[in-house]
């Protein structure tokens, strides 16, 4: 009791001399703080409570300070940040990072080395302070140069780097630097703690990143390029968490684009240790990190896809990801954390899971016959975990592309009713991938169409159809051409009713062709039987005759005109629906235009398809029309075309000139 | 299809690994079961032409096997076996079949069965049999039952199967891909097998004389580490401190042993450890071990029976090897006998290396160099300009030697010339010369000085004795560079000079010494004999004639002896060459030769002081390495995966 009291009375004394205007007690004073504060939080904690941190940060601005004592000030200053999550806030906010890199210009290699180590314990554990390195533009510069030194700024730099490579622009910033060959000649060294930072920092910069990709392909080390020295690196005798980052680097370099995915250092080294890394005797972290990895690598390719569904039992390992429920603290750079790591297996295993169904439907069927694989992917639905049910609706968006499983699981366990409550109530993130999920579910096949439908399917539809987000447009418009294929008229009613022709013409004129052709695509299936024909035709003749007019006389790609072209053949085979083309003249100008169209068949023969519904014989006012257009020249023309070598337009324009009697 | 593509690409990775290392079978699969003792149990190499079911033809040295059975049924199946089971000091064992042809239906089986298992039958249908079939990719567990297990496979498929003997696992690899544990708990004693059923099925297995598909090696590196793993990390309950006063037993009464005074001392006080003998008889024993390795074998002798009287006398076998040495130390030029006659030659200055002053390491340097030059073929008669001489003059003159004529004396005309020109080969030397007269009463210093340098480094001190003087890698710089020319020329060469040098500023391993030795080796080719004296080699014939009665007399009193025959013998055969030191039994007058008759020397006088003639360290070593032999016969297959040298450097 004595001594803790007198302890206290001494720091008060400690701390005032600090603040006080006596430099030749500084040095003792801080030598003091230095001791206290080692590896004693309490001590730290108090510290920052006597305001330390801005008395230090002024000795560190302080350029004509004495040299020592701004070093014992960036030394306490690293100690300080030791401390706790608060007290790195603290540090944060009271504007040490900046300071930190302003110590970085001075020529006392110490006390550069002294910031380092102070920045880069705040950088690891302080996400947000990534950015703060970009603020200036010379910043990032003296750090590259300054990386080289000695192993303490080797590794300090590297770590600094590795969490501030975030946003894209941080990733052209730190190529345009030089960084990636500097790296990789580091990477080369043997110091283990300098190469796991370099490793970081490498997935960082070329994740995502195609250009960042190719110039990490072609950085070498006497002559070995970084590729071969990440090989090395997977060693089975290197530690497990040199081995992932090395794997997830490689990964990376294949999907930037700059490794393909047959290159045996993918194939054959780079997937089978992320294979390795998910099995069970890893730590629950780097099954995670593993399977993540895994699913990013396999999204590329097909090939990797049917290699991986064989390898060492994958898809049962994943499976038993699914069936974790611990909350467990792990130790993540010296701070404890809560992890839950149900959630964090189990959306691993789905991510992974949809990567390796995403190609090939037998190992969907693999995949799927996962023990109670659809219950686990519904709970996720329903969990209100975002990673979680972002990841069950990945799952799931990639098993909906089997048409087996839409007719059989997917149905049995009644999937689209979480889904549609994400959609229409869950967060806006999942959306496109929730909808594009829908898109597959309201196939024809599918038997949960009509739920579905009741479920008010077509207004959350047409709704994604009016979004700005031209993702969520397609899947708009894409869900509706899926649900109006061969469907009972008064839903097809109901959907025009719903878009309203205005919309509907709008997407017509949408910037993405890929829309365009999903709408022409749902205007098709309007437009599909006689009855129904005549129905719209009747209601939206006009418009629809104007729009399709736009559209061939419009820029578009072929397969654009040639859509257009099949709904106007679709038009012709209405009963009533045949005189709006045979009245317009132009129209038919146009038909006969593209009957002659040599630079692409398949616009001939949706022409020609056209015209024969027009003159289809034994249908009302048949001859009235073959005279029409056999006055027009169409009757020549076709016999003109029984010359082409095509056969799918020799036999259309074959039953087109039999029509006329 | 597309497996093969990915076959493909891996065979031509293995077979640039398979190119830079050595493309001999048997290498390969040394280095692959580098504990397997081959003559104890032999790892299989080809399929047995006995322990077949006769439907099953083999060809391609037995490595190929073919149908030619009916086919009809599965009562037409059959099996071949390996010619021998699985070694257990393997660890892990691995071999692949490639599918040269499915034949009509493809039901083959690939995978392992016990001796005697019915080879009417595919593997995995049978108590003891376990396989992997390529129709419908099942496994098969000792039943006709199989499990879904992997791929089917088929025509260019190539399918491996890896036995772990560690965790008495298996798993199958297809094309390369591990496709993951197929069986568990397997007994010991399997052999490899493959089973067909219809006709027209041929495969052809490799046993691991040719580079694998699959990169086992990878998997073989992780369960080295594993266990590496395993042994670092074996908890030791040392509450009292008992382990680690043990350990410090062992290494203080290793030092004590081979004679490391000052350090022992120093470890001793340090550690709270008591010396079991004075301090006297180290330095005693020391001093002579010195000698020994210096090739100062006549003082060594004579040392030994001042100060352990009778002991030679008792022991007549090992004077005699002593003896024997002598002898070889005297064509080395080494034995103070020929080096007292070419007192002149710079080379006797030896004395030096008894300098000392009171401060240590910097000394423990400047003594070294005479050190290096006493072990003549070492280093000491490698300076260049001398190498030119020799050179000429040997080569112009040296005859064979059956009969010492004065062809000798006119080859070994110019011992002035080299010692001038010795001279000029650096201050240093001369340094010591003036030095010599201090010798007697400081030389236990300038030894402990020594010592403390060398106590990093194990049995072989001598070498390392030489191995880090300063002068020395001079002379091996130069040398170096000498090697690959032409004799006449004299270039200096540096690298190498230079990584001598920070190895043995660091007091390296022995390892690493020993390779310097090689390196420096060939220059012996230019040294002369007895160290270029005639009145040395005078004396050395004379030796020569008194060892000859000392084998008659010891044959007379104590009937025939091999090895002392052998050792005269091989011996004297130094004579025969013009060149002794490359001659075939040059090998002798290698320094590191020293170290076993220093060994000898040793153990002896300390079992006459009624201690142990073996440090408990090396029973320890010799223990553990009996030890793992004992565990992979028990059939503990971790064996395969720990080598006790892994942990002597």
């Amino acid at each position: 009791m004595l001594f803790a009291s007198m302890e206290i009375d001494d720091q008060g004394g400690w701390f005032d001399t600090l603040h006080s205007d006596e430099p030749e007690k500084w040095q003792d004073a801080l030598l003091w703080l230095k001791n206290s504060v080692i590896g004693n939080n309490k001590q730290k904690q108090n510290a920052i409570n006597h305001g330390i941190i801005p008395r230090l940060l002024q000795w560190l601005v302080d350029g004509d300070a004495p040299q020592h004592l701004r070093l014992e000030a960036a030394i306490i200053m690293g100690s300080m940040a030791k401390g706790t999550a608060e007290n790195i806030n603290t540090l944060v906010e009271e504007g040490c990072v900046s300071v930190l890199l302003k110590g970085l210009k001075s020529p006392d290699q110490a006390f550069v080395e002294s910031c380092l180590r102070c920045l880069r314990t705040i950088f690891l554990h302080n996400s947000n302070c990534g950015s703060l390195i970009y603020q200036e533009p010379s910043i990032v510069e003296d750090l590259v140069e300054i990386m080289p030194r000695s192993v303490c700024t080797q590794e300090c730099v590297a770590n600094i780097l590795a969490s501030s490579c975030k946003e894209p622009e941080h990733q052209s910033k730190l190529c345009e630097c030089g960084l990636i060959p500097k790296l990789v000649d580091l990477l080369a060294g043997k110091v283990y703690k300098v190469q796991m930072p370099v490793l970081k920092c490498l997935a960082g910069i070329v994740r995502e990143n195609g250009e960042n990709c190719v110039v990490a392909l072609t950085a070498m080390h006497n002559n070995v390029p970084l590729p071969d020295m990440l090989v090395q690196l997977m060693l089975r005798d290197r530690t497990s968490e040199m081995q992932i980052v090395a794997a997830k680097v490689l990964a990376y370099l294949c999907g930037g684009g700059a490794l393909a995915p047959q290159d045996p250092r993918i194939i054959s080294k780079t997937l089978p240790c992320l294979i390795r890394m998910c099995s069970r005797d890893r730590t629950l972290e780097e099954n995670v990190e593993g399977a993540e990895t895994l699913a990013y690598l396999l999204e590329q390719d097909g090939e990797l896809q049917r290699v991986a569904a064989v390898s060492d039992h994958i898809i049962k390992t994943l499976a038993e990801y699914l069936k974790y429920t611990d909350v467990q603290q792990i130790n993540r750079c010296g701070k404890r954390i809560d992890i839950n790591w149900g959630i964090e297996m189990k959306q691993a295993a789905f991510k992974a899971f949809a990567a390796l169904g995403a190609n090939e439907e037998s190992i969907r069927k693999q995949v799927i016959e996962t023990e109670h694989l659809m219950e686990y992917v519904v709970v996720g639905l329903n969990s209100g975990n975002m990673k979680v049910a972002a990841a069950a609706i990945r799952c799931l968006h990639s098993l909906s592309r089997s048409v087996q499983l839409l007719r059989t699981t997917i149905q049995d366990h009644g999937v689209w009713k979480p889904l549609m409550k994400i959609i229409q109530e869950g967060p806006e993130e999942l959306l496109p991938v929730a909808s594009s999920t829908l898109c597959n579910l309201l196939l024809e096949f599918s038997p949960s169409k009509e739920c579905i439908l009741d479920c008010g399917a077509i207004s959350v539809l047409v709704n994604l159809a009016a979004r700005p987000e031209p993702n969520l447009r397609l899947n708009g418009i894409w869900g509706l051409m899926n649900l109006t294929f061969q469907v009972e008229q008064k839903v097809k009613t109901k959907v025009v009713e719903s878009i309203g022709t205005e919309r509907l013409f709008r997407l017509l004129s949408d910037p993405d062709a890929n829309i365009v052709m999903k709408t022409l695509g749902l205007l098709r299936n309007l437009l599909s039987n006689k009855l129904h024909i005549d129905h719209i035709m009747g209601m939206y003749g006009n418009q629809i005759m104007q729009a399709v007019v736009f559209i061939l006389e419009g820029e578009h790609p072929i397969q654009v005109k040639e859509q257009t072209l099949c709904i106007l053949a679709n038009v012709a085979d209405g009963d009533k629906a045949k005189d709006l083309i045979m009245g317009n003249e132009d129209m038919l100008k146009k038909l006969m235009n593209y009957m002659q169209y040599q630079p692409d068949v398949s616009l001939q023969i949706a022409a020609v398809a056209c015209i024969s519904n027009l003159i289809w014989s034994g249908e009302d006012g048949a001859c009235a029309r073959q005279a029409k257009l056999s006055e027009m020249g169409v009757q020549t023309l076709l016999q003109k075309l029984l010359s082409t070598t095509d056969t799918v337009l020799f036999e259309k324009v074959r039953t087109a000139v039999q029509q006329f009697s | 299809m597309v497996c093969q593509k990915m076959a493909a690409s891996n065979e031509s990775g293995a077979n640039e690994s398979g190119n830079s290392t050595n493309s001999d079978p048997d290498e390969r699969l040394k280095k692959l079961y580098p504990a397997v003792n081959e003559e104890e149990t032999p790892i299989p190499r080809a399929w047995s032409a006995k322990d077949k079911f006769n439907y099953l033809v083999l060809t391609q040295n037995n490595l190929r096997v073919q149908y030619k059975g009916a086919g009809k049924t599965h009562k037409d199946a059959a099996s071949v076996r390996a010619t021998h089971p699985i070694p257990v000091s393997c660890g892990i064992y691995y071999f692949e079949v490639k599918i040269v042809s499915k034949g009509r239906d493809g039901y083959m089986g690939i995978g392992l069965a016990a001796q005697g298992v019915n080879q009417n039958r595919l593997p995995g249908w049978d108590k003891q049999s376990y396989g992997y079939h390529g129709d419908d990719g099942n496994s098969f567990c000792s039943s006709g039952q199989g499990e879904p297990y992997g791929p089917t496979f088929s025509t260019g498929d190539v399918v491996g199967c890896c036995v772990n003997l560690v965790e008495n696992t298996c798993f199958y690899t297809k094309n390369g891909v591990n496709l993951g544990i197929a069986f568990t708990d397997l007994p010991h004693g399997l052999y490899p097998t493959v089973g067909l059923q219809t006709p027209g099925e041929v495969v052809e297995a490799n046993f691991g004389q040719a580079p694998f598909v699959f990169d086992i090696e990878d998997y073989i590196r992780e369960w080295r580490m594993k266990t590496r793993l395993t042994i670092e990390r074996f908890p030791v309950i040392d509450r009292k401190g008992e382990w680690q006063s043990a350990l410090q037993r062992i290494v203080s009464s290793y030092l004590v042993h081979h004679g490391y005074c000052a350090t022992a001392e120093a470890f001793a006080k340090s550690t709270g450890q008591n010396i079991d003998e004075d301090i006297a008889s180290i330095k005693n024993r020391q001093r002579i071990s010195k000698l020994v390795l210096a090739g100062r074998m006549g003082e060594a002798i004579e040392a030994t029976q001042q100060l352990y009287p009778g002991l030679l006398e008792r022991d007549s076998n090992l004077l005699f090897l002593l003896k024997c040495r002598q002898f070889i130390e005297m064509v080395n030029g080494s034995d103070s006998e020929v080096r007292g006659s070419a007192l002149r030659s710079p080379r006797s200055q030896h004395g030096g290396s008894n300098r000392s002053s009171p401060s240590r390491s910097p000394l423990h340097h400047s003594h070294r160099p005479t050190q290096a030059l006493q072990h003549g073929p070492h280093s000491g008669n490698t300076s260049p300009s001398r190498t030119k001489t020799h050179t000429k003059s040997s080569l112009a003159s040296l005859q064979p030697y059956p009969s010492l004529s004065s062809s000798i004396s006119s080859s070994c005309s110019s011992p002035t010339v080299n010692s001038s020109l010795l001279h000029g080969n650096g201050v240093t030397h001369s340094n010591k010369t003036n030095n010599q007269s201090e010798c007697s009463n400081t030389k236990t210093f300038s030894e402990e000085n020594l010592n403390v340098a060398n106590m990093a480094n194990s049995s072989a001190n001598g070498v390392v004795l030489n191995g880090s003087d300063a002068r020395l890698i001079e002379d091996i710089e130069m040398m170096d560079g000498v090697l690959p020319e032409s004799r006449d020329h004299v270039t200096n060469g540096t690298s190498n000079g230079s990584e001598t040098n920070g190895q043995c500023l660091n007091g390296s391993s022995v390892m690493d010494c020993r390779d310097d030795d090689m390196d420096v080796d060939p220059p012996i080719s230019r040294r002369q004999l007895c160290g270029g004296s005639q009145l040395a080699i005078e004396k050395m014939l004379q030796f020569g004639r008194e060892l000859q009665s000392m084998s008659i007399r010891l044959k007379k009193e104590h009937g025939n002896n091999e090895a002392n025959r052998k050792q005269l013998q091989d011996a004297f055969s130094l004579l025969a060459y013009t060149d002794p030191w490359s001659s075939p039994v040059g090998a002798q007058l290698d320094p590191v030769q020293r170290e076993p008759v220093c060994a000898a020397l040793n153990s002896a006088i300390l079992e006459s002081q009624n201690l142990p003639s073996q440090p408990p360290l090396e029973l320890v070593i010799s223990q553990t390495a009996q030890c793992m032999k004992l565990m992979s016969k028990a059939g503990i297959a971790t064996s395969a995966f720990a080598d006790p040298s892994d942990y002597l450097h």
